[in-house]
């Protein structure tokens, strides 16, 4: 550091400070909705293990209205949080090149919703009719 | 000058002798179609102002000296046209997450002291060649996995775009960790073994939360988010021992 008196400034409140660190605080926020959800059904498989009445409280609970709107607001928190993964992912994603140019941003982030809606498609199937 | 139009610049004084602490002040400043923001503070000084306190150098976003947060975010002064905020205000303000020596000059001396050598910016040769052997080879290919790092101009905008900087200064920060990248995917260099310890400290990649508004900011498309990211896959593989029969290079 330099020797002479200099002004450090506060990073409080830093993440209203520009658009990008809202999102990027919505993102990371989203994440606990994640969780949430994930310990959910995590909570399902318990009580599968724990025999068919128990499973059955489980679902019946599931139905209720209170939960309802909870899974609607998890519907609209796991959703944006699945639309900032794939949006962040070609960051995360490995350096592919195809014949010496770098693979486009868009198509891991395409490649990623693709893959989300496929899977989604392909379980709501396996559920609904078989 | 007489009949041209004239936009408000508010910059940001602190002069380390008088104030406590900073505060803005406003020039009044004739601009034309081309006058960057750069320009616009030069007129201050020439015609308003002599003491107001600012880095620039080629005035062509090549050097990397005159980065300014320009209405909250941070660009290179030269590469921002004042036309552009009229008829607004500018506001100018020095590179944020950096302490303030003067006015819109802050202290680099964390930067190019502390973090820059820290990641040994040079190409650590793989194998060392006498000079009669001539000089070391390497394919176009092995030339584009770093060539893009290696536009990096030090103007330290995505220091000033990284809230994990501002919040951490001890982390090591997008600008070198970038270029911890360039030289670890140079085929000539000896790559992750030698930065390995850094890369995978708590100051180095781990440090980062993949906020990426450093490559948003970034006026040469570097890509730090990218670069940092990369090596957080190797820094797991690092860890569970597997990098070395993935890397083709000296032990990885």
């Amino acid at each position: 550091m330099a020797q002479v008196k200099t002004y450090i400034r506060s990073m409080r409140g830093w993440w209203w400070r520009d658009p990008y660190f809202v999102r990027y605080m919505m993102r990371e926020g989203t994440s606990v909705f994640v969780a949430i959800y994930a310990i959910v059904l995590l909570v399902g498989l318990l009580r599968l293990t724990q025999g068919e009445a128990a499973f059955n409280a489980w679902r019946e609970a599931l139905a209720s209205p209170v939960s309802i709107v909870f899974h609607w607001i998890l519907l609209l928190t796991v959703g944006y949080h699945a639309y900032t993964w794939w949006k962040v992912a070609p960051k995360t994603a490995p350096d592919i090149r195809i014949g010496g140019r770098a693979l486009p941003p868009m198509v891991i982030t395409a490649g990623g919703w693709l893959a989300t809606i496929g899977t989604s498609v392909l379980i709501y199937v396996i559920v609904r009719w078989m | 000058m007489a009949d041209k139009q004239t936009i408000k610049i508010e910059v940001l004084r602190y002069n380390p002798e008088k104030d406590s602490e900073p505060h803005f002040q406003t020039f009044e400043v004739p601009f034309t179609h081309d006058t960057s923001v750069l320009q616009g503070l030069q007129y201050i000084k020439d015609h308003l102002d002599g003491s107001l306190t600012f880095r620039w150098s080629c005035r062509m976003a090549i050097c990397g000296s005159c980065g300014k947060m320009v209405n909250g975010i941070p660009q290179l002064s030269c590469h921002t046209f004042l036309r552009d905020y009229y008829p607004g205000k500018v506001r100018v303000e020095p590179l944020t997450h950096f302490p303030i020596l003067r006015d819109l000059a802050i202290d680099q001396t964390d930067f190019f002291n502390n973090k820059l050598p820290s990641i040994k910016p040079y190409v650590l040769p793989r194998e060392e060649k006498p000079l009669s052997a001539g000089a070391y080879v390497q394919t176009p290919e092995q030339f584009h996995k770093y060539y893009q790092y290696s536009q990096c101009i030090n103007c330290l905008l995505c220091y000033a775009a990284c809230p994990q900087y501002g919040l951490n200064p001890k982390f090591t920060g997008p600008g070198a960790l970038a270029l911890l990248h360039r030289y670890n995917a140079d085929s000539r260099d000896r790559g992750w073994r030698e930065r390995a310890e850094l890369t995978n400290s708590e100051a180095g990649v781990w440090g980062c939360t993949l906020v990426g508004y450093c490559s948003v900011v970034c006026p040469k498309d570097v890509d730090p988010a990218h670069a940092i990211n990369q090596n957080k896959v190797n820094s797991t593989l690092d860890y569970f021992g597997v990098l070395k029969f993935l890397m083709p290079r000296g032990g990885a």
